[in-house]
Parts: C-alpha cells; structure tokens; sequence
C-alpha cells in the first residue's frame, strides 16, 4: 500500500478512484505520564511520554485508514492529511484521511 | 506563607531549568539542522528543477512540548496587558524545528534527499490548572523522495 501526501504517485497512473477513506482514534492519557507531564510544566522540555503515545495514535490512525482501502481494492491512498481535535480535557482524536485509488500495476 | 514559598521556588525551579534546558534543545537544533542541510524541503507540491524522482513515501515528525512554569507565568501576566507573548513564541519554534527535523531524520533513514508538500500541524493537547495551555505538539509530514536536483 502505498500512502503519500501529494495526489499523484509519480509514473504510475490511477486506474480508478474509489473514494475517500479515513482512520480515527480517541486516545486519553496515561495517569503516570499526567503526573510527569506536571513536572515538565515546572521544568520545561519534551514530554517524551506524549510524542510517543501521539506517534502511536497517529500509526493506528493510518492503519485504520489503509485496512479501509484494502477492503475496498485500493493499492494506494493519496492526498492523506492529518487532523488532531481535543474531544474533552484529557482526550485526544487523531483523524487520518486520504483519497484511496487503484494505480495501474 | 507556605504557598508564596512554593511559588517562589517553582518560579525559580522554572527559570533556571528552563533556561537551561531551552539553551541546550537549540543548540542540538542548531546542529542538526546543519547535518540535515542536505535534505531539502519544499512546501510546494511540485517544486521546479527535480526530476528522475523515486515513488514518494510519507515521513513525519512530531514533538510534545512544555514551557516552564516561568515563562507560564509570564505569558500568564503579559495576558492582562496584551502585546507578544515571547514566552509561546519561542515554545513554537523550538517545536516546528524539531518536528521538521525529526522528518528529515526520518527521510535520511529512507534514503530520500528531497521531501515535497510538506505541512505543519500545531495543536494543545493538554490543558493546565486554571486552563493554562502550556503545551503543544506540532506534527509535521510530507512526501520524501530520491531525486536528482538541477
């Protein structure tokens, strides 16, 4: 599967379109790593804890996104962008979105 | 009494540590951005002069990041008053750097040299006592390629 944030994949053409796909996932934060990020108000610096938990967020986002195009014959999902709302305090959603297309072999 | 104590200390704990920990993430910043230079980043789609492109592949970067209770607090005060809040600006720019730089590093591990239509997204995740936003993440991704450069 191919994902890419242009909408062509270069010297391959799109055989078809089929439609938007799109992945989601609500994520609240850890206990312990609420506690930490307290600390880090006082100190300052990265919050390591959180890019982690977002990076995870965000891959299950996109796998989501890519087992949707499959299940409907897609090889590639392009134009994918990425959005990230807070549902209440404490809870995040990463919403990823593309246009998934079936390129010529 | 107790509390003043308390926020004598946190004001202080935040300002030295802060300082020193803002220093330290821009000189790494700095210098990465230096070993990275070759990498090149358009937030073009299609920028003039590449070609013999490979297939493009998604890279992304992101960082989570806190101000200290100082610079909090500061920007907390200049609120009343308006005007720059220098404390956020700085925060926001250590962020994007890191964020683009984290994507480079991960186009450099792919062995790609170019990443097109690149996009930044900035967001608050968390949100403090009193509603004090102190932290933010910015996401940054784009498409990388290998490309011959004229």
């Amino acid at each position: 599967m191919l994902i890419s944030n242009v909408e062509v994949i270069p010297g391959r053409n799109i055989q078809s379109h089929l439609g938007l796909v799109q992945g989601n996932t609500v994520r609240a934060k850890h206990v312990g790593r609420d506690l930490m990020a307290g600390l880090k108000n006082i100190f300052g610096g990265e919050l390591v804890g959180y890019t982690e938990l977002l990076t995870e967020a965000r891959e299950e986002a996109v796998a989501r996104m890519v087992q949707q195009a499959a299940a409907i014959g897609a090889n590639a999902v392009l134009n994918v962008r990425f959005s990230t709302s807070s549902i209440t305090a404490g809870a995040a959603e990463l919403f990823a979105y593309g246009t998934a297309v079936k390129l010529e072999e | 009494m107790f509390e003043i104590i308390l926020f004598v200390t946190l004001l202080l704990l935040g300002y030295v540590f802060g300082r020193m920990a803002e220093k330290k993430h821009f000189n790494s910043i700095i210098e990465r951005e230096q070993q990275y230079r070759n990498i090149l980043t358009f937030s073009k789609r299609f920028p003039e002069g590449i070609t013999n492109h490979s297939e493009g592949a998604l890279v992304e970067g992101n960082v989570v990041i806190a101000n200290d209770y100082f610079k909090t607090i500061l920007a907390a005060l200049k609120g009343l008053v308006g005007g720059r809040l220098t404390a956020y600006e700085s925060l926001l720019e250590r962020a994007r750097r890191e964020a683009i730089l984290r994507m480079k590093e991960s186009a450099n591990n792919k062995g790609m040299n170019t990443i097109i239509n690149v996009k930044l997204e900035t967001s608050s995740i968390t949100k403090g006592q009193n509603n004090q936003v102190s932290c933010v993440e910015v996401y940054a991704y784009g498409t990388a390629l290998n490309a011959d450069l004229n």
